[in-house]
C-alpha cells in the first residue's frame, strides 16, 4: 500500500490538506456551509482501497477533493502523478476505473460520475495506482528515451526484441484494466425525431429551447451534465448567484410545461452526421435507477442549435501537471457547487479577467490568494474588485516553476520580458497548495465542425469560432460556442437561434439574469511561458505531450497539424484534445513563426468522447444479434438429439448422434445408410426463387452459363451463375414449372444475393424484359430421400408415378406425398437416387414425421449437413464459397464454355480475357493423401518441393476434406495451379502441425464416376 | 447518415439503401466483339468524381427498386433523385 506522504509544511500552508488520510477522515476540504450538496445524506465510498465519505450531490471528483485526495492517476507515458484538473467532461488529468468483475468500467472521468453509496473506484493504473511507481519515475527521469514517435524510433530494432519492448511499454503505460467478464449492464437504443435539437443546456441552450418550444416546435434539449444551467449553477450564494439559479429554475419550469419539449440530462451528443443525424448517449447515472444503464439516442432533427459552450484553456508552464494545478473555473465550481475548497493557499495564474472571480470567491471563503497576471496593466472591473479586497496581484509575471512532485507546494514567479519572449531573472517564491490557471476560453466547436461548418480563427477570442455553415446540414451556433461570452449575448443569441430554427415565432425574447462585471479586458495570449526553464511544460496532459515534444516534431518535419497529432499523440486521448488541441496549435505556430490561423486545425472526429461498446451494441446481442432461421422440421430435430450448426442465418442439424455415439461414428452411420439404404435430409434451407413472365426464359438464358432454352415443363437443369467478371457467384438447379414460370434453387445462404442480382439486371439493364422474381425459400419445406431404397419408401406414401421411365432423373412431378400437396424433384446432390419432396412450409413437420413413420420398415436414417457434405464431396460437387473464392471461373471448375457469339450470358466475355486463359490458373482437382487415414485440414497449402524452405510458393490449397467410408479412405478437393495438367502427379501438402506429406492429384470425383447410381 | 428520397417511398434512412457505384455505365451490346481493353474499361474503370456524381442506389430494405442519385461527393448533398427510366439531370441540378 502507498504510504502516507510526509510533506514539509511550507510557510502558511496547512500540510494536512495535502496528506492522504490513513483511514476515513473528515472531509477536511469541505466548507461548513453553502453549495448544492445535501449534508444530511452522507455517502460512503472507496477509492484505491480506502474508505471515504462524501455527500449526495457530489461527483466522485468533488468528493475526492473534499477528502484532500490529490493524486488520482498517473500519466500514461511518464508515470507522473496527476490530479483532478477540471470539473467537467473535458477532464484531461484524472481517469479512474470503477467497480470490478462484470461491472468494471475503465477510463472514467471522476468529474462526470455522481457519487453513490458504495461506489468503488481505483486510480489508473491500478492497483499500484497512486503509490510509488519506480517505472514511472524512471520514465520521467529518462524521458529523453521517450521522444515523440518513440515507438518508431527506439523500439524498431532489432525486430526480434519487439515482444520484449512491447511488454515493457505496456506495463509502463498506464493502460486501463480490461474487464474480464461481459458487461452486465443493459443498454437500449432510442430513435428520436424532432423539429429542433438543442445541444447544451446553459443560458444560450435554455433560451433557444424555450424560443423554439414557445413557437410550437417539437424540441429536444440535451445536456451532458446532471443539472441544466451550464455555468450559471456555479455561481456563488450571492444575490446575483441566487438570481442566476432562479432564472435557470424558471426557464426549466417553463420548458417542462411545454408538451412538445423534452429535456435530457446526462446526455452527451457525441456525433453530428449527415442530414442532421446526431448520436447522443444518455447516461442514467444512478446505479439505483432501473435499467438500462445507458441509452444510445439516434436523433434526426430538422434543425440543430449548438449551444455547446466553452471550456477553459490551460496555461502552459513548467511542471503545470502537478496535482493541485487546476483550471480556475473548475476551482470556482468546486467552491460554489460542491462547497469544496481544494486548497487554502492559492495562486491564481491568468491572462484574462474571468479568473479574478475565482480569486475573489476563494478569498471570500477564507483562502489566501495571490494573483499572477501575464498582462502588464490589468484594469478591468474584476481586477479592481480584487485589488480592493486586498488580494495581491503580480502583473506582468508568469509562473516559471512549480514546487512539489506529488502535490503543489508553491510556485516560482518571474517577470515576463517586454517582448514576451523571455523571463527576467528576479524570481520570487509563492507558497501555495493550489494553482488556479486560466488561459482564456475555448468555444466547443467540435459538433459545428462535424456538421460540415468551417471554422475561422478569431484573434480576440484566441480560438476557433464557427464560420461558414454547412451546405448539407441545418445547424446554427449560439452563445459561448459561437465566441459570444457575455451572459446577455448568450441569452439573446440562443433565443434568436431557437426562434429561427423553429421557423419564426413571436415574442421579444427572455430577460437574462443579472450579469457580472461585463467590462472585461482583453486576454493576452502567450503560447507558453518562454525561456530556458527546467521542468516539463505540458500541452496535453492525457497524452503526455510537452512543448519540447512539439518543437522536436516540428524540427523533424512533422509540423503539419495532422502529422503533429499522429507523431506526438497530441489530442488523441479520451478527452479528444478538447482543451489541449488549441495550446498545441499555439505552440506549433510559435515554433514556425506563423499565426495560428495559418495552421488550420485537426479534424474533430466522432465520437467526441468515449462511448461504451455496450451502448453501441444496445440490445443487439446474443440471440438478438441477428434473426435465426429454423426450418419447419426443427422441433423434430430438437426432440431427436440433433447436434446443430449455424449455416449463414440458418440453424441446421449437423448430425443425429445416437446415445453413446461420437459425432464421427454418427456421420459414418448416416452416410452408410444413404449409400446402401435410404437417408432423409432436411433441405428446406435451399434457396428458392420463382421467375415468371413472358421474358423469363430469355432472361434466365442470359443469367446462366448453361442455356435454359428448350427446357421442357417439368424438367430440371443444373447451372452456374457468374458475375460480370466471370467468377462463379452461385449454382443451382432450374426447374420449368410452366412455359413462363421457372423455379431456381440457390445456395442456402445465397437466395437474397441472387434475388438482388436478378432484380438489378431486370431493373437497370434489361428493362424491356417482362419478368418478375419472387423469393419463395420460406414458402416450401424440403425433405429429401436419398439412397437405393428411396423409391420403394416413397412409393408407399405418394400417388405420383415413380417409374423411372416416366419420372426420370432431373425432372419434377406434382402430386401428394403423405396426403400433402407436393412437388417432387429428382435431383441428386448426393450422387445417389434422390427425391426432393417439397410441400408448403406449414406441412413440413407433418411430411417429415410421416416419412419417418413410413421409413421404419426401411431403416430410414435422418442425416445432417456433415453427411450431406461428405456425400457431395465423394462426388466432387462443389459448394460455391467453400470450393470457390472470388477468383474461380466455371472453366477453373472444369466446365467448358464455347467462345461463339451466338449466345451471351453475364460474365461470358470475361472468361476469354487473357488472364482467364492462363494455363496456371488454379483448377479444381481431387487429392489423395499417401496415408489413407490422413484427413488434411481445409486450407492446407500444397507445394512443389518435398522439403520446403521458406519462402515457398504455393500451388494451391485444400478446400474440402473428409474421411469417406464409401471410398474407404480420406478424400479431398483442392484448387491447384494448372491442376488438370498435374493429374497423377504427387505434390507436397505442407501441414502446419506434422510437416510435409505427399499427396496425389486425381480427378475431382471419388464415387460412381460415371454417375449411374443417380439414374436408378 | 443521409436521408434519401426514394422515388417510390419518399424520404428514408440511408441504412435502408445500398450503394452501387457510378450510374449510366452502358453494357456493350455484343460483349464478345469487345477487345480485352474495351471490356476492361467497362468492368473496372469509373470516373471517381469529386463533385456532382450520378450514382446507382437500391432501396434494399424497402421497395427493392433501383434508382439514381445526383450527389455531390465532396459535400454529400443530394442534388437530384431520378428513376432509371428518367433522363439524367444536368450536373448542376438542385
Ligand atoms: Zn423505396
Amino acid at each position: 500500500m502507498p504510504s502516507v506522504i510526509g510533506l514539509t509544511p511550507m510557510d502558511g500552508v496547512t500540510p494536512i490538506l495535502d496528506a492522504r488520510p490513513a483511514r476515513r477522515a473528515a472531509q477536511m476540504n469541505r466548507l461548513a456551509g453553502g453549495g448544492g450538496i445535501d449534508r444530511s445524506r452522507p455517502l460512503d465510498f472507496r477509492f484505491d482501497g480506502r474508505d471515504y465519505q462524501g455527500y449526495a450531490g457530489d461527483t466522485l471528483a468533488s468528493a475526492l477533493l473534499a477528502n484532500g485526495v490529490r493524486i488520482v492517476g498517473r500519466s500514461y507515458k511518464y508515470g507522473r502523478p496527476r490530479g483532478i484538473v477540471s470539473a467537467g467532461p473535458e477532464e484531461p488529468g484524472a481517469l479512474v476505473t470503477l467497480g470490478s468483475g462484470a461491472a468494471l468500467e475503465s477510463n472514467i472521468r471522476p468529474t462526470m460520475i455522481a457519487l453513490r453509496p458504495g461506489l468503488e473506484a481505483f486510480a489508473q493504473p491500478s492497483p499500484a495506482g497512486t503509490g510509488p511507481d519506480p517505472l514511472g519515475w524512471l520514465a520521467d527521469r529518462f524521458s529523453r528515451f521517450l521522444p515523440p514517435g518513440f515507438y518508431y524510433k527506439t523500439f524498431s530494432w532489432p525486430r526480434r526484441l519487439w515482444p520484449f519492448y512491447e511488454r515493457m511499454l505496456r506495463s509502463a503505460a498506464s493502460a486501463a484494466p480490461v474487464p474480464e467478464r461481459p458487461d452486465a449492464n443493459r443498454y437500449e437504443h432510442r430513435y428520436m425525431h424532432c423539429d429542433v435539437l438543442v445541444v447544451g443546456g446553459g443560458p444560450a441552450g435554455l433560451a433557444a429551447a424555450l424560443a423554439a418550444g414557445r413557437a410550437g416546435a417539437s424540441v429536444v434539449l440535451a445536456d451532458e451534465n446532471a443539472e441544466l444551467g451550464g455555468a450559471l449553477i456555479d455561481e456563488p450564494d450571492t444575490s446575483a448567484g441566487c438570481a442566476a439559479r432562479t432564472w435557470v429554475a424558471t426557464m426549466v419550469g417553463e420548458l417542462d410545461s411545454l408538451p412538445e419539449v423534452e429535456t435530457l440530462r446526462r446526455t452527451g451528443v457525441v456525433a453530428f452526421h449527415d442530414h442532421n443525424y446526431l448520436i447522443a448517449v444518455e447516461d442514467r447515472g444512478d446505479a439505483a435507477a432501473p435499467p438500462p444503464a445507458q441509452r444510445l439516442l439516434k436523433i434526426r432533427a430538422r434543425e440543430v442549435v449548438l449551444a455547446t459552450g466553452a471550456v477553459e484553456r490551460p496555461l502552459v508552464f513548467p511542471d503545470n501537471d502537478r496535482p493541485g494545478v487546476m483550471l480556475a473555473g473548475a476551482v470556482r465550481t468546486y467552491l460554489n457547487r460542491y462547497a469544496v475548497m481544494p486548497g487554502r493557499a492559492m495562486v491564481v495564474f491568468t491572462n484574462n479577467d474571468t479568473a479574478y472571480r475565482t480569486a475573489l470567491e476563494a478569498a471570500g471563503a477564507g483562502a489566501r490568494v495571490t494573483v499572477v497576471d501575464i498582462r502588464l496593466q490589468p484594469q478591468g472591473a474584476l481586477v479592481r474588485q480584487a485589488r480592493a479586497a486586498g488580494i495581491g496581484i503580480h502583473p506582468g509575471h508568469v509562473v516559471t516553476a512549480v514546487r512539489g512532485r506529488r502535490a503543489v507546494r508553491g510556485v516560482e514567479i518571474r517577470p515576463l520580458t517586454d517582448d514576451g519572449r523571455g523571463v527576467g531573472t528576479a524570481a520570487e517564491e509563492l507558497p501555495c497548495s493550489i494553482v488556479a490557471v486560466s488561459g482564456g476560453w475555448i468555444p466547443s466547436v467540435q459538433l459545428f465542425s462535424q456538421s460540415g461548418g468551417r471554422l475561422r480563427f478569431d484573434s480576440d477570442v484566441g480560438a476557433h469560432v464557427p464560420g461558414e455553415p454547412s451546405t448539407l446540414n441545418r445547424s446554427r451556433a449560439a452563445g459561448a460556442c459561437n465566441g459570444s461570452f457575455s451572459l446577455a449575448a448568450c441569452v439573446a443569441e440562443g433565443f434568436a437561434a431557437g426562434q429561427a430554427a423553429a421557423g419564426g415565432g413571436s415574442g421579444a425574447g427572455v430577460p437574462h439574469p443579472p450579469p457580472g462585471a461585463d467590462d472585461e479586458e482583453a486576454a493576452l495570449f502567450l503560447p507558453h511561458v518562454p525561456g530556458q526553464l527546467p521542468g516539463k511544460s505540458f500541452v496535453d496532459l492525457q497524452s503526455d505531450v510537452t512543448v519540447a515534444d512539439i518543437a522536436l516534431a516540428e524540427r523533424e518535419g512533422y509540423g503539419a497539424v495532422e502529422h503533429l497529432k499522429r507523431y506526438t499523440a497530441l489530442g488523441m486521448g479520451a478527452d479528444q484534445g478538447r482543451i489541449s488541441a488549441l495550446n498545441g496549435l499555439a505552440v506549433l505556430a510559435d515554433q514556425r513563426g506563423v499565426g495560428i490561423e495559418a495552421l488550420g486545425h485537426t479534424t474533430f472526429r466522432p465520437n467526441l468522447k468515449p462511448v461504451r461498446f455496450g451502448a453501441i451494441a444496445g440490445p443487439h446481442l446474443g440471440p438478438s444479434f441477428a434473426p435465426q432461421r429454423r426450418t419447419p422440421m426443427h422441433p423434430w430435430h430438437e426432440a431427436n438429439g440433433a447436434v446443430f450448426e449455424d449455416t449463414g442465418t440458418w440453424i441446421r442439424p449437423f448430425c443425429f448422434p445416437r446415445p453413446g455415439e461420437t459425432i464421427e461414428q454418427a456421420v459414418r452411420r448416416e452416410a452408410h445408410a444413404a449409400r446402401i439404404g435410404v437417408g432423409l435430409l432436411d433441405a428446406s434451407t435451399l434457396g428458392k426463387i420463382e421467375v415468371q413472365g413472358p421474358g423469363a426464359e430469355e432472361f434466365l438464358d442470359r443469367m446462366y452459363v448453361t442455356t435454359r432454352r428448350g427446357l421442357a415443363v417439368g424438367r430440371c437443369r443444373y447451372g452456374m451463375m457468374l458475375n460480370e467478371n466471370g467468377v462463379v457467384f452461385d449454382d443451382g438447379v432450374t426447374t420449368r414449372l410452366a412455359p413462363d414460370r421457372f423455379l431456381l434453387s440457390t445456395n442456402s445462404s445465397g437466395a437474397a444475393r441472387v434475388l438482388r442480382w436478378l432484380e438489378e439486371w431486370l431493373q437497370t439493364e434489361w428493362t424491356d424484359l417482362d419478368v418478375f422474381c419472387t423469393c419463395v425459400t420460406e414458402q416450401w419445406a424440403n425433405a429429401t430421400l436419398v439412397g437405393p431404397l428411396a423409391r420403394d419408401l416413397l412409393r408407399r406414401v405418394t400417388d405420383i408415378d415413380l417409374d423411372p421411365a416416366r419420372f426420370p432423373f432431373m425432372s419434377m412431378r406434382q402430386g401428394t406425398v403423405a396426403g400433402l400437396p407436393a412437388r417432387v424433384f429428382r435431383i441428386a446432390y448426393s450422387g445417389d437416387l434422390s427425391f426432393e419432396i417439397n410441400v408448403p412450409a406449414r406441412h413440413g413437420l407433418a411430411l417429415w414425421e410421416s416419412l419417418i413413420r413410413a421409413g421404419e420398415a426401411f431403416g430410414l436414417t435422418p442425416y445432417g449437413t456433415e453427411t450431406m457434405h461428405l456425400l457431395r464431396a465423394e462426388k466432387g460437387f462443389i459448394v460455391v464459397g467453400q470450393d470457390t473464392d472470388g477468383t474461380v471461373t466455371p472453366v477453373d471448375l472444369g466446365q467448358s464454355v464455347p467462345a461463339g457469339t451466338t449466345r451471351d450470358f453475364v460474365g461470358k466475355r470475361s472468361l476469354f480475357r487473357a488472364d482467364m486463359l492462363r494455363g496456371d490458373r488454379k483448377q479444381l482437382v481431387g487429392l489423395l493423401a499417401a496415408d489413407p487415414s490422413l484427413v488434411l485440414p481445409v486450407g492446407t497449402h500444397l507445394t512443389d518441393t518435398p522439403q520446403p524452405v521458406p519462402p515457398v510458393p504455393t500451388l494451391g490449397f485444400v478446400t474440402t476434406s473428409h474421411f469417406s467410408p464409401a471410398v474407404g479412405r480420406s478424400i479431398a478437393l483442392a484448387l491447384v495451379a494448372g491442376g488438370r495438367g498435374r493429374l497423377g502427379t504427387t505434390v507436397t501438402a505442407y501441414r502446419r502441425d506434422g510437416g510435409p506429406h505427399p499427396v496425389t492429384i486425381v480427378p475431382p470425383c471419388f464415387y460412381d464416376p460415371d454417375g449411374e447410381r443417380r439414374h436408378a | 447518415m443521409l436521408l434519401i428520397r426514394c422515388p417510390w417511398c419518399s424520404e428514408r434512412e440511408q441504412t435502408e439503401f445500398s450503394y452501387h457505384g457510378e450510374a449510366h455505365i452502358a453494357r456493350p451490346a455484343t460483349p464478345m466483339d469487345q477487345t480485352d481493353e474495351q471490356w476492361g474499361d467497362y468492368l473496372f474503370f469509373r470516373s471517381n468524381t469529386r463533385g456532382p456524381h450520378r450514382e446507382r442506389w437500391l432501396h434494399a430494405a424497402g421497395c427493392r427498386r433501383w434508382f439514381n442519385l445526383l450527389r455531390d461527393t465532396a459535400t454529400g448533398q443530394i442534388l437530384a433523385v431520378y428513376r432509371p427510366d428518367e433522363p439524367a439531370p444536368a450536373a448542376t441540378a438542385g
